[in-house]
């Protein structure tokens, strides 16, 4: 191996920085799952009659499915009966002021600010811990206009007929495998509701921290923008260092009423596993889905760097007319890391239209699977989709694999698709090199100008944080 | 400043150099000139650090050090520029933002602060101006949808910005029209100085119109096999690399 590859090799498989572990006391239920651990979730939550009924129904229902064969990835059977479906700090809260120091510190760490005085300004900060909610910022200022962004516990008590109207209208309890799981055990999650005509002063975030060892995380986020509203919201992960896989089965559900637009950007970070062995890591396995209303827009943005194998396609129902789906994706397999991640965008409406930028980087044994559908019903006249899926490879010992599904059922579509591969060039980096820049800052310059048209989609901090993520300094401050 | 005694380099196991000598001092111009495969490329390469060449005699002092000891990125470092024949694009990497990293980087070498934003700005418009330079190039991804004369005058405006000691311009001329090589030539002059050396490596006598050389060096099969002024590259115009005849093989080869 030349002196180069070595470099960007190591480049590509650097330390996990958020690993460390909270020492905090924690209530967990045993592992395994049965209508009692569904029921006694339910319970420990206080929630409605109807909410138990319709986490049983899905646990029924889910008894009857099986896991997902097809994705391109290869992993050991989970064991659904060895995982503990709910862990929560002990303490209960009644306001930031009695959120455990140790928990406090551990966001503090991970650079996500709790303490409102101190919180960046312009962004509303949820943070779940393990199973629960521990902190929601901003959330005054934000009543004020009438934006209701809490978890999902405090919505069920607070806004029951919101939440009623809405939770599983567009990831219905019978959609796949691991939303119904999801459905049936989902612990905590994050709520928003905008009402008519309001843009949203701030960005809206949630961070997800898993913490306890042998635990499933579950959440359930529910974004309802109304007619002409504006949200952008933003999402962000990461968990310790554990030899053992760690199950993270999320459902994500949009909903953008006539004229309302949402911005849903993601930065993933989960533990990818040992490096050099394959251990440990995250099992990422997410269904995030959004439904657009007449004229409204949903923006999907994700930069998926964690996770030991992430299963993710966060998709657009195009139902109203003259709406817009639009799926921007950075994904970075390194290490042993595998991905099969994409997007679907349904054409329903007339003049729909859709765009998907997809760039996928693998390193070191990483396999990085693009995995699109675009589809279009018969009566949506004059739907547009554009597609770029970009591929990128570091190293040799690395794969890259492409599945667009196309299905027109119009005649008057009009599709675009383009796909490249390509290699991070010796004459690249030699070039670089030639001008006196390293070799480590050349494939850092050279995979995040690969990624711009991504990052470019991403509310400020966060592009920063994600450029951070591929080791990198900030570009564009000049030209 | 350079010196090359007895160079002997190779590719893949096959022989391209086979005895170079050769000494440059303080801002002297010198051309290298000679037919295709005569070497010409693989001496820039060398001489900027490639990993592919391997130098199997004969040796290289950079201000009397071994320069072989040097990786490319810190021989760029130690004032050493390379124009490239064929220059490389970087997708979504600015112009801009490259050229301030690399001086930057160099500056860090020297023990330098890093220029700001503001200061650089003001730095690479200069620049921009002296090689006649469209600005929009600069907010441009490096290289990339260039033609091929604003590739080369990019290369000369890199090497404004990065002031180098030693400067090799490897076929910078090759696919320029009149206009464009007069643009690149007025700019390497306006680099010239007491202190600055040149090599410059090309395959017609054409652009030595313009950049005037101290001495024109033929390389022929990997040996030089005459050395002399002006005149030599005047009189390869008229009667080609055919009437030159190859060197005695070097001691040692």
């Amino acid at each position: 191996m030349s002196e180069q590859t070595r470099i960007i090799e190591d480049f590509a498989t650097r330390e996990y920085e958020h690993g460390f572990v909270t020492e905090v006391e924690q209530e967990t239920f045993p592992p395994g799952l049965d209508e009692d651990v569904v029921r006694a979730i339910s319970a420990k939550k206080d929630e409605p009659g109807w909410m138990t009924d319709w986490r049983l129904k899905a646990y029924r229902h889910w008894l009857t499915m099986t896991e997902p064969r097809w994705p391109n990835v290869s992993y050991p059977a989970i064991d659904y009966q060895a995982i503990s479906y709910f862990a929560a700090p002990k303490k209960k809260l009644e306001s930031l002021d009695e959120v455990d120091p140790e928990i406090l510190a551990t966001y503090t760490k991970l650079g996500i600010p709790l303490d409102e005085q101190k919180a960046l300004a312009g962004v509303a900060v949820d943070a779940v811990f393990d199973s629960v909610s521990v902190a929601t910022t901003f959330k005054d200022k934000l009543a004020e206009l009438g934006v209701i962004f809490c978890s999902f516990s405090e919505a069920l008590r607070e806004h029951p007929d919101l939440v009623r109207k809405y939770l599983g209208s567009v990831v219905p309890i019978t959609d796949n495998f691991f939303a119904t799981l999801n459905s049936a055990v989902f612990s905590d999650g994050s709520f928003v509701y905008v009402p008519k005509g309001v843009r949203c002063p701030m960005e809206l975030s949630t961070y997800f921290r898993i913490n306890a060892e042998n635990t499933g995380q579950f959440e359930r986020t529910l974004i309802v923008a109304d007619e002409g509203a504006w949200v952008s919201y933003l999402e962000g992960c990461t968990a310790p260092m554990r030899d053992s896989n760690q199950l993270h089965a999320a459902v994500v559900e949009l909903v953008a009423l006539e004229g309302a637009t949402i911005k849903y950007s993601t930065v993933q970070n989960w533990y990818p596993g040992d490096r050099e062995t394959g251990a440990g890591g995250i099992y990422n396995f997410v269904t995030k889905r959004g439904l657009a209303e007449k004229r409204a827009k949903i923006s999907w943005t994700q930069v998926e760097t964690g996770s030991a194998i992430t299963w993710k396609y966060p998709s657009v129902i195009l139902k109203g007319d003259h709406s817009v789906g639009e799926f921007y994706s950075v994904a970075l397999t390194a290490g042993f890391q595998q991905a099969d991640t994409g997007t679907k965008m349904i054409h329903l409406g007339r003049n729909t239209s859709s765009t998907i930028i997809s760039k996928g980087i693998s390193a070191g044994r990483g396999q990085n699977t693009y995995r699109g559908q675009v589809k279009v019903a018969k009566k949506a006249d004059n739907a547009r989709n554009f597609s770029q899926c970009d591929s990128m490879l570091i190293g040799d010992r690395c794969g890259a694999h492409t599945f667009p599904y196309i299905e027109i059922g119009n005649p008057t579509a009009q599709m675009e698709h383009e796909a490249t591969t390509s290699k991070i060039g010796e004459d690249q980096v030699f070039y670089c090199n030639q001008r006196g820049i390293s070799t480590e800052d050349a494939v850092s310059m050279i995979v995040n100008g690969f990624c711009k048209e991504v990052f470019k989609e991403l509310p400020m901090e966060f592009a920063v944080e994600a450029q951070k993520l591929l080791g990198v300094s900030l570009e564009g401050s000049v030209g | 400043m350079l010196q090359l005694k007895n160079l002997h380099v190779s590719v893949d196991g096959t022989e391209i150099l086979k005895g170079i000598d050769l000494e440059i001092g303080p801002g002297e111009v010198h051309a290298i000139m000679g037919p295709n495969g005569s070497g010409k490329s693989t001496l820039a390469s060398v001489l900027a650090g490639r990993e592919e060449y391997e130098i199997t005699a004969g040796e290289i002092l950079y201000d009397g050090a071994d320069l072989t000891e040097l990786d490319a990125e810190t021989r760029a470092r130690e004032g050493i520029f390379l124009a490239f024949q064929y220059p490389v694009e970087i997708p979504g990497v600015s112009n801009t933002y490259f050229l301030r990293s690399a001086l930057n980087a160099i500056r860090a070498h020297r023990g330098e602060d890093p220029l700001d934003a503001i200061d650089f700005l003001e730095l690479v418009k200069d620049k921009a101006k002296l090689v006649r330079l469209d600005e929009k190039l600069l907010k441009r991804p490096v290289n990339e949808g260039f033609s091929g004369g604003e590739k080369k005058r990019n290369e000369i405006f890199h090497m404004a910005v990065l002031e180098p000691r030693l400067a090799i311009l490897d076929e910078t001329d090759s696919g320029l029209d009149i206009d464009a090589l007069k643009i690149v030539a007025d700019g390497v002059n306006a680099l010239r100085d007491t202190q600055r050396s040149f090599v410059v490596i090309t395959h017609y006598q054409r652009l030595l119109n313009y950049i005037v050389p101290d001495f024109v060096h033929v390389l022929k099969d990997g040996r030089i096999v005459r050395s002399g002024d002006r005149e030599l590259a005047l009189a390869l115009e008229d009667q080609g690399y055919e009437w030159l005849e190859t060197a005695p093989v070097a001691a040692g080869a």
